[in-house]
């Protein structure tokens, strides 16, 4: 019984063969509080205001109207960035999700019997993970310059850290029989690993590459905004120079190839599970 | 019994042709983006960068880490929290509605197809570019990251409230249909249930993200810890930088620890 249930007893309900039953009372109102005091809070700190809102959405459309009918000339010139995007993300995303899988290894209580070592190795994936991608790619950008190497690089991190967890929970889940097995027969840790539970994960854990891959395409497009290649950055000089039709021509052909990608990877990702 | 297992083994699914092309047409794809990463001549002492921004990292500002003013890493922080916690609650209650309609098991076909080609044009479209058209409506500053924050929340919530949605056991309703409820009562009794844990996990697992993201909206203006780190990064000022990281990082892990417990009791009902 904790603190709830004693500031509001359970509602208690007498059975016909004299059994007496305890109804918990709902959480509910306990949650509806919390949310109304954090929305109070942060409308205070953000400082929403309807009336703005109201008033000057139509604001929001002025950029919008611009970037239609799009600037169709300006493809030629979108092509490049567009593949070298595709190019950063794939690899990124290969090179990522190839590293982390020992580290997942590392991390799974049922590979890993020292509770330390597995700790450790999780509070470094879960940091990884906290690592916003754009700052990666900014102190990459410092490392290796401006290009497409910092851009892999940040997605190849951001990849790491998001496959690693998924990739661990999935390892615990799998069956041992087959890795104690082979541990008996003196196989080595490693070795046992190979052959016994990367085929049973083998199946999701290309699925979940191929998800990531989709995400990364987008997140790629951003990383060009601190100059780490790719369609951030034509689409930041061409808000910068306000040619909104050529925007909108970006936002077109980003939108039709992570359409292709979803749908290839969608195909692909039924097959494997 | 050999012979058998050995017929079966003959006649085993050989699917190498498929395989080997697979195969092929990756390393095509890797090869081709290998071929095609480039920098613009790496600095010599990239080497003693990464150490100088290293002992930064490791070295915070701890003025700027405990300094209680709205300038300081707390009030910074608070300020992201927000932006993303009101983000979440906008862009979850524009999702409910949207998601309904592009549930295929709910509209007809043609509107659903057009519901889901709407989200994705929405979740497309980078950050930096609705922060942006934001800052044209409210002026630079928190309300406009939040009204960013919301708006990119819309395209992944609703992607997964259309899933909780076609995956409602419809026998219920109808057994509630047989007893004789209202359609407020089917509502209330058939589909909240039904739907409320799965809306909360989701709203609260898009929180996480959101609080990670809201980096990305410093880059134009739009409130939050973003533009101070990007500004302490730009200007080599590892020590402020690591200061603010550390409290992202700090706040994010407590974040998700939390997130983490709420929606297993939430799935676990």
């Amino acid at each position: 019984m904790n603190l709830y249930d004693r500031l509001f007893p359970p509602k208690t309900f007498q059975l016909e063969n004299g059994k007496t039953v305890k109804q918990r009372r709902s959480r509910m109102p306990l949650a509806v509080l919390f949310l109304v005091i954090m929305t109070y809070l942060s409308v205070k700190v953000t400082g929403f205001d309807m009336k703005i809102l109201i008033s000057r959405i139509n604001q929001f459309f002025v950029i919008l109207a611009q970037m239609f009918p799009p600037d169709w000339t300006y493809m030629s010139q979108v092509w490049e960035p567009l593949f070298a995007t595709i190019q950063m993300s794939l690899l990124g995303s290969v090179i990522g999700s190839v590293l982390v899988v020992p580290f997942a290894m590392l991390a799974s209580t049922n590979v890993i019997p020292n509770k330390a070592a597995v700790g450790v190795m999780r509070l470094f994936l879960s940091i990884v993970r906290t690592l916003p991608t754009l700052v990666t790619a900014l102190i990459a950008t410092y490392i290796f310059g401006l290009g497409t190497l910092a851009g892999t690089t940040a997605i190849a991190v951001f990849t790491f850290a998001y496959i690693g967890k998924i990739l661990y929970e999935e390892i615990e889940t799998v069956d041992m029989g087959g890795f104690e097995a082979m541990e008996a027969m003196g196989a080595t840790k490693t070795r046992a690993f190979i052959s016994a539970i990367i085929p049973q994960v083998l199946p999701s854990y290309l699925s979940n590459c191929l998800f990531c891959f989709e995400g990364n395409v987008r997140y790629a497009s951003i990383l060009g905004y601190v100059g780490a290649g790719g369609l951030g950055l034509i689409l930041n000089e061409k808000i910068g120079w306000r040619e909104y039709s050529s925007v909108g021509m970006i936002l077109i052909a980003l939108f039709v190839t992570v359409f292709f990608i979803e749908t290839i990877s969608r195909a692909a990702r039924k097959r494997l599970v | 019994m050999k012979e058998r297992i050995e017929k079966a083994y003959e006649s085993r699914p050989r699917r190498w042709i498929f395989e080997a092309a697979i195969a092929a047409v990756v390393l095509l794809l890797l090869i081709w983006s290998g071929a095609g990463v480039e920098t613009s001549g790496t600095t010599q002492n990239g080497g003693r960068i990464a150490l100088n921004i290293l002992s930064g990292i490791f070295h915070p500002d701890t003025d700027l880490l405990f300094n209680l003013t709205t300038e300081g890493v707390p009030y910074l922080l608070l300020e992201t929290v927000c932006i993303a916690f009101l983000g979440t609650i906008v862009g979850a209650v524009i999702s409910v509605p949207l998601a309904f309609l592009s549930a295929s098991n709910l509209t007809p076909k043609p509107v659903a197809f057009l519901g889901r080609i709407l989200i994705m044009a929405v979740r497309t479209v980078p950050a930096f570019v609705y922060g942006l058209m934001f800052i044209r409506v409210t002026g630079p500053g928190a309300f406009a990251g939040l009204l960013t924050m919301s708006l990119c929340s819309v395209g992944m919530v609703s992607k997964m409230y259309i899933e909780a949605i076609e995956d409602l056991d419809t026998k219920v309703l109808e057994s509630l249909d047989a007893a004789g409820c209202s359609a407020w009562q089917k509502i209330r009794y058939g589909i909240l249930p039904q739907l409320m844990p799965n809306f909360a996990s989701t709203a609260i697992y898009r929180f996480d993200i959101n609080l990670r993201d809201a980096t990305v909206l410093g880059l134009v203006g739009a409130g939050g810890i973003g533009a101070p780190l990007i500004f302490a990064m730009n200007s080599y000022r590892w020590n402020e930088a690591g200061a603010i990281l550390a409290g992202l990082i700090v706040l994010v892990l407590l974040v998700e620890w939390i997130s983490t417990k709420i929606r297993v009791k939430l799935a676990r009902g």
